[in-house]
């Protein structure tokens, strides 16, 4: 390998790690229209007849996935909306546990989106028309980062809570299972 | 009863046993006491398998079987099944299975896994109530629903896992939800139609908290105008807690009804300045009208979660040159409580188990002292408090035995670290404040069984467990008790001595109620019902991550390793000596 050769890789290598810094960082405004609802994630648990996979990822999903600024917003509307109250920091109580690697409904952030918008039968409160669609796509963000899913630099290394557990760049990933995997 | 030098249970709310259990408490005065007596130190030792049954849940299983002439009845966690077992059969085939059919999202709102603390049979019928906030009534021969009643209200988190209580024409039931912003109540029903005779509310103006002329606090802290208003922040009071989750005592003679009040909302204690009434304390009331008679606050503005719900043991003991008639309670707060039940006055308040939070009871203003240095204040963390919040001990009810004049309280050894925060008030939601971490106290074993005297005022004897004892107590006229642990194992121990006699493995952790029957064949039977969960076993109940030590308020933290030593599951196990 010529050092030219070297130099150059090292250089894209180094922009394609800036490039993906700034998509990590970058804080779309509230103004930015989005879709008007939240999807309907579909159930990765469930056959689709006719067709062979579960349908693709909600366009919008990129904006929140992986993203610090989406992730530190829903980490603050986790406690204001009492999450916290049901889900702990993540360990569960009154709501299933949100750290582990089960997802009842869906561990896909469009899945997740629509679990808090829609709520679900055993418990799950519907948040629409409570929170906005930004707001519930902010705590999808934060929620999926609880089980370790997203990148380390995207979440806070700080502990939102004072006596409690270890910040979420510390958190354990736990490897989704089989279906609740594909995150497109 | 022979009146000697120890506590009995009064002949009206304790009659001879007949040899079924109809109500959790067993009677009234809620002993806990079976007066069979074939089952001895000597002979428990053989004791073996009669028959077993699922139950066909896996959340936790608090409830008590009960034995009415030949039928047992077992209610079951949500989906709050009803079961009837024949007695009169070998291998005690079902009968009839009543299913109420309560609405899913009711486990949304219930803070402590969805359990239910059992039913009541009465005059024909079984008395119970579901996760949503119903009460109903069923025929106990043929499994028909006599009456139902809609009294909690799931969208403002009301939900009801209590075991009513039947005395005197009323079913008195009482809401849960001191974790969700609700307003406690305790109503009665028209025994025969499910129709509201009353409703006494725990928090508000006087004419809703059914306080009028014969209110007489024995305490000055209790007595005033509205003290139910005052003693909170503007509008504080609707959604301040105050439920009624636990457990009911009634005394024929005097035809009162008490009943203690759980924790005030949020646990966040910044936000609700003032007296909380009423509270985390008890409550005398005329069962017939529901007027209060007396009311004493055992702790007042409550910073930790000490609900104020245990259980109430009616008891005459000698007091000085007397005989009192009095109550008997070891309270959340750590400290078992004796109170004369005709005033409220509290002849004594000594600690049970280890408590740094509080210095003691004020016996002149009946005032419980709290240490300043334990006070949690939002934003900061309170380390080391003890008893944690389910105090030092929770919901699961100690037995009296009048043989041997002991009190015998399973209970809890755990300390906590606590952060109070701001708690935004959404309906449905929880309302708590507070990230909670616990973990074993001194001595780092999580739970005892202590026999306390409580005449003298001391321990006679302890058994220490390492987890939390979840399970209530039976006590029996044999001189054997039994109580189970979260890791499966039900215990016969020596009334006398504890020393351990016999123990059999089940095969999920024990939080259910043992009872005690005389079989159709004449043969004394212990019967207990297994199936971890409650607060204490959320973490397998409810599959939680254990890598949050705030789980389950905290208390995932106290208990990360019960998930590798039992698995949930809900089973009848039922014993007896062998021909």
């Amino acid at each position: 390998m010529s050092s030219l050769f070297r130099a150059s890789f090292l250089v894209a290598v180094t922009s394609a790690l800036a490039l993906a810094g700034c998509d990590r960082e970058e804080h779309h405004s509230r103004a930015k229209p989005i879709g008007e609802t939240v999807p309907a994630g579909e159930s990765p648990d469930t056959i689709f007849p006719g067709t062979s996979s579960a349908p693709p990822l909600d366009p919008r999903a990129v904006l929140y996935d992986n993203n610090a600024n989406a992730i530190a917003q829903g980490q603050q509307l986790y406690l204001q909306m009492n999450c916290v109250g049901c889900h702990s920091h993540g360990g569960g109580g009154m709501g299933p546990p949100l750290m582990d690697d089960q997802w009842r409904y869906g561990g896909r952030i469009d899945q997740i989106a629509t679990t808090i918008a829609e709520g679900r039968p055993n418990g799950m409160p519907s948040w629409r028309g409570k929170l906005t669609e930004d707001q519930i796509w902010d705590l999808a963000a934060y929620v999926r980062s609880l089980s370790g899913l997203p990148s380390k630099d995207a979440v806070s290394s700080r502990a939102e809570s004072m006596s409690a557990g270890t910040p979420q760049s510390l958190t354990p990933h736990a490897e989704p299972k089989n279906s609740d995997a594909p995150q497109q | 009863m022979p009146a000697g030098n120890h506590a009995v249970a009064p002949a009206a709310a304790a009659p001879a046993d007949d040899g079924n259990w109809v109500m959790p408490g067993k009677n009234y005065a809620a002993t806990r006491f079976s007066a069979l007596n074939q089952i001895t130190p000597a002979n428990v030792s053989k004791l073996a398998l009669a028959f077993t049954f699922s139950t066909a849940t896996t959340k936790g299983f608090e409830a008590p079987p009960l034995v009415v002439n030949g039928t047992m009845y077992v209610i079951t966690p949500f989906p709050n099944y009803l079961y009837a077992l024949d007695l009169t059969k070998p291998g005690a085939p079902a009968k009839w299975v009543f299913k109420p059919k309560p609405a899913a999202a009711s486990q949304g709102v219930a803070c402590c896994d969805v359990v239910n603390r059992g039913a009541v049979y009465d005059s024909g019928r079984i008395f119970f109530n579901t996760l949503d906030g119903q009460t109903f009534a069923v025929d106990a021969n043929s499994g028909k629903m006599a009456w139902h009643a809609q009294l909690g209200d799931i969208q403002k988190g009301e939900t009801i896992t209590m075991a009513p209580l039947v005395a005197a024409g009323k079913v008195l039931v009482g809401n849960s939800g001191g974790e969700m912003g609700v307003r406690g109540w305790l109503a009665a029903l028209d025994e025969g139609s499910g129709k509201l005779a009353w409703k006494a509310y725990n928090t508000g103006p006087d004419k809703d908290v059914l306080i009028g002329s014969r209110f007489k606090p024995f305490y000055a802290m209790d007595r005033g105008k509205d003290l139910g208003v005052s003693s909170w922040p503007p509008d504080a009071w609707k959604i301040g807690g105050a439920t009624t989750w636990g457990w009911l005592a009634y005394d024929p003679e005097t035809k009162l009804v008490f009943y203690g009040t759980s924790n005030p909302g949020p646990w966040n204690a910044d936000q609700r300045p003032g007296d909380n009434k009423w509270s985390a304390g008890l409550f005398a009331r005329d069962v017939s009208t529901g007027e209060a008679v007396w009311h004493y606050q055992t702790t007042p503005h409550d910073l930790f979660d000490y609900d104020d719900v245990n259980e109430i043991i009616l008891a005459d003991i000698p007091w000085g040159n007397a005989r009192r008639p009095v109550l008997l309670r070891p309270d959340r707060n750590g400290y078992f409580y004796v109170i004369d039940r005709r005033t409220g006055q509290v002849l004594s308040a000594t600690p049970y188990g280890f408590i740094n939070s509080t210095r003691g009871v004020d016996l002149k203003s009946g005032r419980l002292i709290y240490v300043a240095d334990k006070e949690p204040k939002a934003g900061r963390v309170t380390r080391d408090i003890c008893p944690a919040s389910p105090g030092a001990k929770d919901w699961n009810p100690a037995a009296f035995s009048p043989v041997t004049g002991l009190v015998y309280i399973p209970h809890n050894n755990l300390c906590m670290d606590f952060s109070g925060m701001e708690a935004n008030y959404i309906s449905g939601t929880p309302y708590v404040g507070a990230d909670v971490k616990m973990y074993a106290g001194p001595g780092g074993n999580r739970g005892v069984l202590t026999a306390w005297d409580p005449v003298n005022r001391r321990p006679a004897w302890e058994i220490k467990e390492d987890l939390p004892l979840w399970s209530p107590a039976l006590a029996t006229a044999g001189n054997v008790v039994f109580y189970g642990t979260m890791d499966g194992w039900f215990k016969a121990v020596d009334a006398r001595n504890g020393k351990l006699l016999w123990q059999f493995k089940a095969g999920s952790g024990i939080i259910g109620q043992p009872i005690s029957y005389r079989g159709p064949d004449g043969r004394q039977y212990i019967a207990v019902i297994a199936g971890v969960g409650g607060w204490a076993g959320a973490i397998v109940s409810g599959q939680m991550d254990p890598h949050d030590p705030t789980g389950a308020l905290g208390f995932a933290n106290a208990m990360k390793d019960l998930p590798m030593k039992t698995t949930a599951g809900g089973m009848l196990y039922v014993f007896t000596l062998p021909r």
